[in-house]
């Protein structure tokens, strides 16, 4: 059977637990890699979170925005923020040093036939500078705990342990990629970031939830360890992961893909970054990095071990020597 | 757990709850005749104002004072947490952007000081103003001022009768008998020109009514009311100098700004001119008060702002009302002043024990909620005046919203044929239920755009998009779970939909709930955009829970009715190859997780 066939019909079986030590590698050498993209070229943040220059002045001749931002981006700047404001333009950038902005000021004079001195240029703090962003952060830490509370209620500790760590693995990971390409990281995408956060637990949850189901049955006479119990409902919701995945992924594919070939530069698609990497990463980590991480956690409970070592002296397969002899 | 009976029965009457439910959403958006949601300040620009400082000597502020400054701005502009303002300080100016044309107003009210102090009364008069307003009962209060500004032509005037204006000359009509001491009924010795709160020094030089000609009696011969003479006992000469000086009809001298300094007595105006006061030290403050609310007051339709002390508050709240209790008129009242101007002065019937206080006055829902969210928010720390008002383009390119519409519908599109394709005919079961959870989406951003000042801003609208993915989960789970029910054999279409549903409802609420979660305390930590988002993200979950409660599951329970479904029709995705029923060949070697 075809495995296009067997996926319709809902008939695989994996051994995504089994292959524990590849996953962690896995996630290892992205993290490593994530952490030193981090330390190495850090966040190319927007002027939002790092405040910048604004240009204001009234062109002589009718121009239009996307003229406007052209202008700009043509002299290096990056994502400039253009508005009008009334018969007034009104531009946003980065911070400039005196000799840019200087320069800035006579290309607009030049294109738009202002006079250099009524070209107004000041400095702007960051809109989401310090307090927003430290809010953002408290939010999200108490997010976390919120989280762990209601997880470990409504299955038990160690899945909630296991569904926020697979989390932040998608967190660093997105951040990762953010500073490798040096895309910038804006307002919309901190918000992107958030929606991975929403997504990722959604699926851990969904899957944890038929582990539980099926390791509640789970007792001294069972022929299966928790591992092996875990790694059929892991393979049990599959279909569903896979599915859900690729519904959420397609219109955000379809964003990026729009956002990088046709509009190039731009919100769309940082904002459209974040969202699939995080959305690839989580829907990995759901399966290959929180299912083992609670099933590491989980057969060091004595209850579990007992029917390891049982399954093991009667020969009751792989899975269950392994988990016997890792932490018999 | 509800057993699976308990939904069995009557999916058409749960459909046409649904049905109900958009409608009343529908109807809303034509009654307001808002059709299109409210869009945010990247989408459709707004509006900027530039506040500047007005310092004393002109100097700029501190740094952390301005911070403070942007910090109490901010969450006064975002105060409700779905609109996504921008605060930033510009040099040492700070900018404001609120997403739609036309907020210059509500910025006006965002950059009021509001300091808030409770000072117990100990003089008060009625100024001509009020005296006109009860005589002639003209709702116009622009009269009056107008009126006595012409014998403040004369300056230095002492509180000669000859300086009255004349429609001000009916001081004693005071037809409601309202008790008021007006030993000093002349409004107008405060002849300066420029009134500004700056030389009230120098108000005091000109104008001659000494604290002698204040103290004797010097009953106002027009004066009926009851007790025509303030008692003087306890009142600093010097503040009672600047009370006779103080001319209420002037509404320069009851503007916001005034910073009067809680340790100090002090003279002040009513808000609408009608009265002026002396009042005590303040014995509360803003910073007393742990958080405001606007609200209807019981019984009655009048607003108020309610307002909760904090513990050391409430005492000093205790122990204010009940001296003001045991005084006599007019030292029984307490004043409410904020920015130097009072509000209101309620007579004390009672010493109010336990921490809480209403603020009356001549409140509507918007002021009052204005008021209580300056209270809750604090006050500022620098007094700011307008230096510009622009209307704003849109932050992002128009390229940018029409790019993302593009491909959300690109995207869309590629779900309902993979939807079509992989679950034949119960994807128009996931198809219709997206189409209802676009419809609710819809319908409820514009609803709540028109009534709670919500506005799409790009990432609003990519999360949407994103929530497609988990409302389409939804119907995947439950999905899933039927064809499990199936595979084993035992049942029908119509037992496995609902026996299915049991267990699917289960995971899908715990992983709705984690979503909702993640909202609330987004929503209530963070500020602006953050809180804007997380507002949006509980929207849509709440969306999937209905659709899936409302929709999906009713809507699968009626197509298991039919045929075309129940007999396992090829394309109706619920065929035997599909759900491997019939299969015997031994390749399915995984048993469902639940037999093992």
């Amino acid at each position: 059977m075809g495995l296009g066939r067997r996926l319709y019909r809902g008939e695989i079986d994996v051994d995504f637990v089994g292959k524990w030590r590849l996953w962690y590698s896995l996630s290892a050498i992205l993290l490593v890699i994530s952490f030193a993209g981090l330390l190495w070229n850090g966040l190319n943040l927007g002027v939002e979170f790092k405040g910048g220059s604004v240009f204001s002045f009234q062109p002589t001749q009718t121009v239009s925005v996307q003229e406007v931002r052209e202008t700009f981006s043509e002299q290096g700047i990056h994502q400039p923020i253009v508005q009008t404001a009334g018969d007034r333009y009104r531009v946003t950038t980065e911070t400039l040093v005196e000799s840019q902005s200087l320069r800035m000021q006579d290309v607009i004079s030049k294109e738009f036939g202002t006079p250099v001195e009524q070209v107004n240029v000041q400095s702007i703090g960051a809109s989401w500078g310090g307090e927003v962003s430290t809010k953002a952060l408290w939010g999200l830490v108490a997010f976390m705990v919120a989280i762990i509370a209601y997880l470990s209620m409504a299955f038990e500790p160690k899945m909630a342990l296991a569904a926020i760590v697979a989390l932040l693995h998608d967190l660093v990971i997105t951040a990762g990629v953010y500073a490798w390409s040096g895309f910038e990281v804006t307002p919309a995408t901190l918000l992107g970031f958030l929606t991975i956060l929403g997504y990722s637990l959604y699926d851990a949850v969904v899957v944890f939830d038929m582990i539980k189901e099926v390791t509640a049955k789970l007792g001294t006479t069972s022929k299966q360890t928790y591992s092996m119990a875990a790694n059929d409902a892991l393979n049990h919701t599959l279909i569903r992961s896979l599915n859900t995945s690729l519904v959420a992924i397609l219109p955000v594919a379809a964003i990026l893909f729009i956002g990088t070939t046709v509009l190039g530069a731009g919100t769309l698609k940082d904002l459209a970054l974040a969202l699939f990497v995080g959305m690839v990463v989580g829907t990995y980590s759901s399966i290959c990095v929180a299912t083992p991480l609670l099933v590491t956690l989980k057969e060091r409970e004595p209850k579990y071990q007992a029917i390891a070592r049982r399954l093991a002296s009667t020969g009751g397969g792989k899975g269950a020597r392994r988990a016997a002899a890792a932490k018999g | 757990m509800a057993r699976p009976t308990s939904s069995h029965s009557k999916p058409g009457r749960t459909l046409l709850l649904l049905l109900a439910l958009i409608l009343a959403l529908g109807g809303t958006m034509f009654l307001q005749k808002a059709f299109t949601p409210k869009l945010g300040l990247d989408l459709a620009g707004g509006t900027t104002v530039t506040l500047s400082p007005v310092t004393q000597d002109g100097a700029s502020p501190p740094e952390e004072i301005l911070d403070r400054a942007v910090n109490i701005i901010r969450d006064r502009v975002n105060g409700t947490g779905i609109s996504d303002a921008e605060v930033a300080k510009s040099g040492d100016n700070i900018i404001i952007s609120i997403p739609g044309v036309g907020q210059s107003e509500a910025i006006k009210l965002v950059a009021t000081t509001a300091e808030l102090r409770f000072r117990q009364v100990l003089a008060m008069e009625m100024t001509p103003i009020a005296q006109e307003q009860l005589a002639t009962e003209a709702p116009s209060p622009d009269v009056s001022p107008t009126a006595s500004t012409a014998p403040s032509s004369t300056p230095s005037v002492a509180p000669s009768q000859s300086a009255r204006p004349q429609p001000s000359g009916s001081p004693s009509v005071s037809p409601t008998g309202k008790a008021l001491s007006s030993a000093l009924t002349d409004p107008a010795p405060s002849t300066s020109p420029t009134p500004s709160q700056g030389d009230r020094g120098n108000r005091d030089k000109k104008s001659t009514p000494s604290p002698s000609a204040t103290d004797e009696p010097a009953p106002d011969p027009n004066a009926q009311t009851p007790n025509p003479q303030i008692d003087t006992k306890g009142i600093d000469p010097a503040v009672l100098k600047q009370y006779a000086a103080l001319d209420c009809t002037d509404p320069k001298n009851r503007g916001q700004g005034v910073q009067d300094d809680p340790g100090k007595q002090y003279a002040a105006c009513e808000s609408n001119g009608s009265f002026k006061y002396v009042l005590d030290v303040a014995k509360v403050v803003g910073t007393d008060i742990s958080t405001a609310t606007a609200g209807v007051q019981q019984g009655t339709t009048e607003w108020v702002v309610q307002l909760d002390f904090k513990s050391a508050g409430a005492q000093e709240w205790s122990k204010l009302t009940s001296t003001a209790y045991n005084s006599q008129e007019p030292r029984n009242k307490v004043a409410v002043v904020l920015d130097g101007v009072v509000i209101t002065a309620p007579n004390i019937i009672s010493p109010i024990p336990g921490g809480r206080a209403e603020i009356t006055g001549q409140f509507d829902q918007q002021s009052a909620t204005e008021l209580a969210e300056q209270l809750k928010y604090g006050a500022l720390p620098l007094k700011f005046e307008r230096s510009s008002i622009d209307t704003v383009s849109s932050t992002l390119g128009q390229d940018q919203l029409q790019g993302g519409l593009i491909s959300g519908v690109i995207g869309l599109a590629l779900v309902v044929v993979y939807c079509l394709l992989y679950y034949r005919g119960l994807g128009i079961v996931a198809v219709l239920s997206l189409v209802v959870a676009s419809i609710l989406t819809y319908t409820a951003v514009v609803v709540l755009g028109q009534n709670a000042g919500f506005r799409l801003s790009l990432p609003h609208i990519i999360g949407l998009v994103v929530s497609i993915g988990i409302t389409a989960d939804s119907f995947i789970v439950y999905f899933e779970r039927i064809r499990d029910e199936m595979k084993e054999g035992r049942r029908t279409l119509r037992a496995a939909v609902e026996v299915a549903w049991v267990r699917a409802r289960r995971t899908i609420l715990i992983a709705d709930a984690v979503m909702f979660i993640a909202a609330i305390v987004l929503y209530l930590l963070s500020v602006g955009g953050v809180a804007g988002f997380a507002f949006a993200m509980g929207l849509t979950t709440l969306i999937d829970v209905v659709v899936v409660f409302m929709f999906t599951k009713p809507f699968i329970a009626l197509l298991a009715r039919l045929k075309f479904f129940a007999k396992g029709h090829p394309l109706s995705g619920l065929d035997a190859e599909r759900m491997s029923v019939a299969d015997t060949s031994g390749s399915v070697r995984k048993t469902t997780p639940r037999e093992a």
